[in-house]
Order: structure tokens, then C-alpha cells, then sequence
């Protein structure tokens, strides 16, 4: 690959510096790339950007106005600079309906959606994971079996049907957790007054600001959907656990460490497990992203008011800039979390530091 | 009294056409001495090897009439009696260091683990067991060994490492399986002559697996010749040139000679009589 000899390999820092170069780079042309998408997009589509601002009265006089202050009249490169310009500085347009930057409304849906992939990803991992290598290390038994039709049941019923019979159930009829929404209304009220506002993610808020029975609440309502969720990512990560575990167990490295007479707890979670991480990692971060992007379904049963239901409204209100700057944001965090797997990647597995 | 006494051992796995038997009656007993298993791929050979350290996984099946090491029935033995035989008494080096050792895991950790997991050592004493193991294999730099990958080494320092950590514990029996086949032929001479001493001076027995006839007559005391599961032929590594069986002979006859005839080498006649 170098053309100078290996002892005179470059030092660490100056291999760290260039990869983290390289990776920004990378990471520059991807989100521009992204940009161009959604760019062209709302190019495309058949809404006129101007007449859906000044309605189907305005006259001739306005319309043009408009379409002068939104730039339409320059040439498409120029435009593109522009909107590029303005989504670095983070304007991502203003949406139409509500007339508030597309920015700032996301950043109030955002949190709702992160709080619940995050609480789904936690329990889909907490639970998949063990189960796969359970699943793995007795391959054929009723346990491995239980697993399967489990995992199966989580790919295959549809998650709309899932939430409505969770709620009836569990809400309706045992009354074990809260029903639709973030927080009962009367502490929704509150919510404003009582509590500061850090990161709007209820759980972590209130948490934050002591106020328990506010957490209990918020908890109560999250848990659903939030178990829901992680139940479908179970099913994914118990089962690729299980294959990355078998084809690991299998490896010679593992018939090493029993010669050395490891107990078979060690064998399976320190030596097999290690090198599980590397391919789980990509799993499990796909797995998170696909919940960021806003589950439309889930969040319009339980009422969440997450990025997946901002992006539909926004679609059914032809609101343009709401939907592309949703999409930017979707396509964003899509980008940092792979970015953060790639990392977390090198970091388990030596060979491809 | 013996260090390892075999008698009738079969290891059978169980496939969807039926029980396949990899060892079909296998005996031999070993003292403090080397004994060398040869046999073409597919004889059984390393399947014995495992099937002494118990390390045969289902749907594999272990049964012998006898298999006893150092008085310790290891047919009657649990599952924790026998982690404390492998870890401490039995070892195995094995053929590919590439495969053998942890990938995602620094060679100082796998070579101290057994001494911080089993002997409780701290971390400073086991650090200065492993790099006294690390010379005792003739590693020049063994502190910058300690913190590499195994990616890093060459075949030749990865199966050194592999020797060292098996060695660490001191155990009276040393299987090798293979533990110079994946090395290039230079290497090969060096990691034998480092574990032939290491063997001659611990006073350990050695099961060398071997698909290398002269290897094995180099550096063996006696040689079990193995062919379909079963052993066809015993005897002393001086007299394997003399042997008998028609198919160490076949064997024997396979090998090319320096200054020999340019000829076609002939084949080896399996026939099925040999392993009833």
C-alpha cells in the first residue's frame, strides 16, 4: 500500500488525524449528496411551492413577489447553493402550514422519537442478545425452538395489529399502563410549568427535575409502545445473534480456550462474544436507525408525537419543506449512526483499526 | 504405571444418514515418552487427540472400554474435573495459529488469562509468567508480543505463542495436532526444535499428530500408523522404514526422493480389509 518501509510507519496520531479526515470528507459528500436528493425532490414534485404559501386567490402581483423572495427565479445550480447554504446554517425551509422553521419544530418531535427507539433498542437488545446465544448454544433444544417461534412471531405479525390488541389488552383491559400519548393530559398541563425543559425527552426530564410521579407517568405510557418496538428489534437481533454465535462457536480459537480450561460461561461471553460484537454492531445500529426514522404506524396508534407522524401530516398537507427538511434530518441521523458503528467497529475488532 | 492408557476408543457422530464413525477401536498407552500419530486426512487422527481431552462436541459421542490419565478415569470424570485436567495437565497445540488464537483479543491477554482466571495471580506475577514463557520459546521482544493481535504475528510467532500459552501451566501431556502444517518449511524446523527441547526438558509425554512420515520418525519414539479410524500398525519410530502393513508401506512409497526416479509416485492402494 506505502512505498515506505514498515519501521518507518507514521506515528499514531497522524493515522488517527488522516482516517478522521478521510471519514469527514466521506461523510461531507454523503449529507451533500443527500441534500441533492431532496432538493431535486421538491423540484420535481407537482406542488407549486409558491401557490401553496400565497393560496389560490392571491393575485398575479403577489404571486410574483413570492416567487421572488423564495429565489425561484434564479437558476437551479444557484438555487441549490442557496438551499445547501441554508441547511448548513440549519434552515431547513419554513413550513407551510404552521409558518414556524422546519428546524425548530423537528427539534420538538425529534426527542419524542429518539426517547422510544432508544428505550425499544435498549429492550430489544437486553433481550435479544441473550436470547440468541441461549438460543446458539443449545441449537435444537425446546429453548432454541422457543426463540425461533418467538423471533418469528415479532417478524410476521404486523405492528399496527400488535399495538391495537397491546392496548386493548394491556390498557383497556388490565389497565397496567397508560394509554395513547406521552403523559396523561392532566400531567401534560403541568408538564410546561413544572418541569425545565433539557433535552424534551419526558423520561430523562423529569428525571432530571426529581419529579417522579411525572417519570412514573411518562413510563407507563412509553413502555408499550416502546416494549412493542423493541419486541420486533428482538426478533431481528435474537436471531442474527444466533448465527454470528454458532459460526463463532465453531471456530478453533473457541476449542483453544477449553484446552486452556475455561469455564464455558468464559468461553461463550468473553472469547465468542467479542468477536459476536463485531457483526452485532451493525445489526443492532440499523436496527436503532430504522426505529429514528419515525415507526408512522406506532406512532399514529399510540398517539406519539414523534418524527414519523410530523413527516405523514406534513405529506398529507403537501407542506414540502416540512417533509424534505424531515427527510434531511432522517437521512442525517441515518448517516452519524453508521458513522458511529463504523467507529465503534474498529474499536472491537483490531484488525480493522 | 502409564500416563495414558486407551482401550477401544470410538468416537461417533451422529448424521442424518446415520451414526459415521470417525475412531473405530483405537488403543495405545503412553509413559513420559513421544509417540506419533500419522495417517492421511480423514483417519482419525485428531479425533483421537480431542476424544483424550474430552473436547469432542455433540453430535459427537466418545465411548471407550478404557481412558485413563495418571490414574484419573476420564470417561467417569465431570465436566469440571475435566476443565481442571485441561487447563492444568492435558494441553493441545493445534495446527493453524491463525485459527487458534483469539483474533480480538492481545496475545498477553490470552496468555495470562488462565493464570488470572484459574491460579488467581495478579495481574503484575502473570504478566512476568507469560513473558518467561514467551522467551522460553525464543520470542526476542516478547513485551511488544504481549500487547499485539494475533493478525499481527507471523505463522511461525503465532504458533510459538500457542506453544508458550499451552506450556504455561506446565502439563504432563502435550498434544500436538498438527502443530507444524500450516508453517512455511523453514519455520517449521525452528518451532519443532523449540518444542522438542521444551519436551525433553519438562519430561512431558507428547502425542504428535502427523500426517509427515519422517517427521514423525525424526521425532517420535514409537508411531500408531492410522487408516480409516482404526490403527493398523504400531511400532518404533527407528523401524518405520522397515514397517511391515502394506499401507504404511504405500505411505512410505509416496514420498518423493531427492535423486530418486523422476517417475510418476505411485498411488496408495486403500484397501477396505485394512480397517476391519
Amino acid at each position: 500500500m506505502t512505498d515506505h518501509p514498515p519501521d518507518t510507519a507514521p506515528s499514531r496520531l497522524f493515522t488517527v488525524a488522516r482516517r478522521l479526515g478521510t471519514e469527514m470528507f466521506t461523510l461531507a459528500i454523503t449529507l451533500l449528496g443527500l441534500l441533492a436528493m431532496t432538493f431535486l425532490i421538491g423540484r420535481v414534485v407537482p406542488i407549486d411551492p409558491v401557490l401553496s404559501i400565497v393560496g389560490e386567490r392571491a393575485t398575479q402581483e403577489q404571486y410574483d413577489a413570492v416567487r421572488l423572495a423564495l429565489g425561484l427565479d434564479e437558476p437551479l445550480w444557484k438555487q441549490f447553493a442557496i438551499y445547501v447554504g441554508d441547511a448548513v446554517q440549519g434552515d431547513l425551509g419554513t413550513s407551510i402550514r404552521t409558518r414556524e422553521p422546519v428546524l425548530t419544530e423537528i427539534s420538538r418531535y425529534f426527542p419524542a422519537t429518539l426517547e422510544l427507539a432508544t428505550l425499544a433498542t435498549i429492550i430489544g437488545v437486553l433481550v435479544g442478545v441473550p436470547a440468541g446465544v441461549l438460543a446458539a448454544t443449545r441449537p435444537g433444544t425446546l429453548a432454541d425452538q422457543i426463540v425461533r417461534i418467538v423471533g418469528l412471531m415479532g417478524y410476521s405479525m404486523p405492528v399496527f395489529w400488535l399495538g391495537l390488541v397491546g392496548l386493548l389488552v394491556f390498557y383497556g383491559q388490565l389497565g397496567w399502563v397508560g394509554g395513547p400519548g406521552r403523559l396523561d393530559a392532566s400531567y401534560e398541563m403541568m408538564m410546561e410549568f413544572t418541569i425545565t425543559q433539557y433535552t424534551g425527552m419526558i423520561l430523562i426530564d423529569t428525571a432530571l427535575n426529581g419529579n417522579w410521579p411525572m417519570f412514573a407517568n411518562a413510563f407507563s405510557h412509553i413502555i408499550l409502545p416502546a416494549g412493542l418496538l423493541g419486541y420486533v428489534s428482538m426478533a431481528y437481533i435474537s436471531r442474527m445473534t444466533r448465527s454470528f454465535m454458532m459460526n463463532e462457536l465453531g471456530q478453533e480459537y473457541i476449542t483453544t480456550a477449553r484446552v486452556k480450561g475455561m469455564p464455558e460461561w468464559r468461553v461463550i461471553w468473553v472469547h465468542a462474544m467479542r468477536n459476536v460484537l463485531v457483526p452485532l454492531i451493525t445489526v443492532i445500529a440499523l436496527s436503532y436507525a430504522y426505529l429514528l426514522e419515525g415507526s408512522v404506524l406506532t406512532e399514529t396508534i399510540f398517539a406519539w408525537p414523534g418524527l414519523g407522524s410530523y413527516i405523514t401530516n406534513a405529506l398529507f398537507a403537501a407542506d414540502m419543506p416540512a417533509v424534505l427538511g424531515g427527510t434531511v434530518v432522517v437521512g442525517a441521523v441515518f448517516v452519524a449512526l453508521n458513522m458511529a458503528s463504523d467507529i465503534l467497529y474498529r474499536l472491537v475488532d483490531p484488525r480493522a483499526r | 504405571m502409564s500416563l495414558l492408557s486407551v482401550k477401544n476408543l470410538r468416537v461417533t457422530f451422529e448424521t442424518e444418514t446415520g451414526p459415521v464413525q470417525a475412531v473405530r477401536g483405537v488403543s495405545f498407552s503412553l509413559g513420559r515418552e513421544r509417540l506419533g500419530i500419522v495417517g492421511e486426512s480423514g483417519s482419525g487422527k485428531t479425533m483421537t487427540g480431542r476424544a483424550v481431552l474430552r473436547l469432542i462436541r455433540p453430535p459427537g459421542r466418545i465411548e471407550a472400554d478404557e481412558m485413563r490419565f495418571d490414574g484419573i478415569d476420564l470417561m467417569a470424570a465431570s465436566e469440571g474435573q475435566m476443565r481442571a485436567l485441561r487447563g492444568q495437565r492435558i494441553a493441545m497445540v493445534m495446527q493453524d495459529p491463525k485459527y487458534s488464537l483469539n483474533p480480538v483479543m492481545t496475545v498477553g491477554q490470552q496468555l495470562t488469562e488462565g493464570l488470572r482466571q484459574r491460579d488467581r495471580l495478579g495481574k503484575a506475577d502473570a504478566v512476568k509468567r507469560a513473558l518467561a514463557a514467551l522467551e522460553a520459546v525464543q520470542i526476542r521482544d516478547p513485551e511488544r508480543v504481549m500487547t499485539a493481535y494475533p493478525h499481527e504475528l507471523s505463522g511461525g510467532m503465532g504458533q510459538r505463542v500457542m506453544i508458550a500459552m499451552m506450556l504455561i501451566p506446565e502439563p504432563d501431556l502435550l498434544i500436538a495436532d498438527e502443530p507444524t502444517s500450516a508453517l512455511d518449511v523453514t519455520v517449521q524446523a525452528e518451532v519443532l526444535s523449540i518444542l522438542d527441547a521444551l519436551v525433553r526438558d519438562r519430561g512431558m509425554g507428547l502425542i504428535f499428530i502427523s500426517h509427515d512420515l519422517r517427521l514423525v520418525a525424526r521425532f517420535c519414539d514409537r508411531v500408531l500408523v492410522m487408516y480409516k479410524g482404526r490403527v493398523v500398525e504400531e511400532l518404533a519410530a527407528s523401524d518405520l522404514m522397515a514397517a511391515q502393513h502394506p499401507y504404511t508401506r504405500g505411505l512410505l512409497n509416496c514420498l518423493p526422493r531427492i535423486g530418486g526416479s523422476r517417475g510418476p509416485l505411485p498411488g496408495l492402494d486403500r484397501s477396505a480389509d485394512w480397517a476391519v
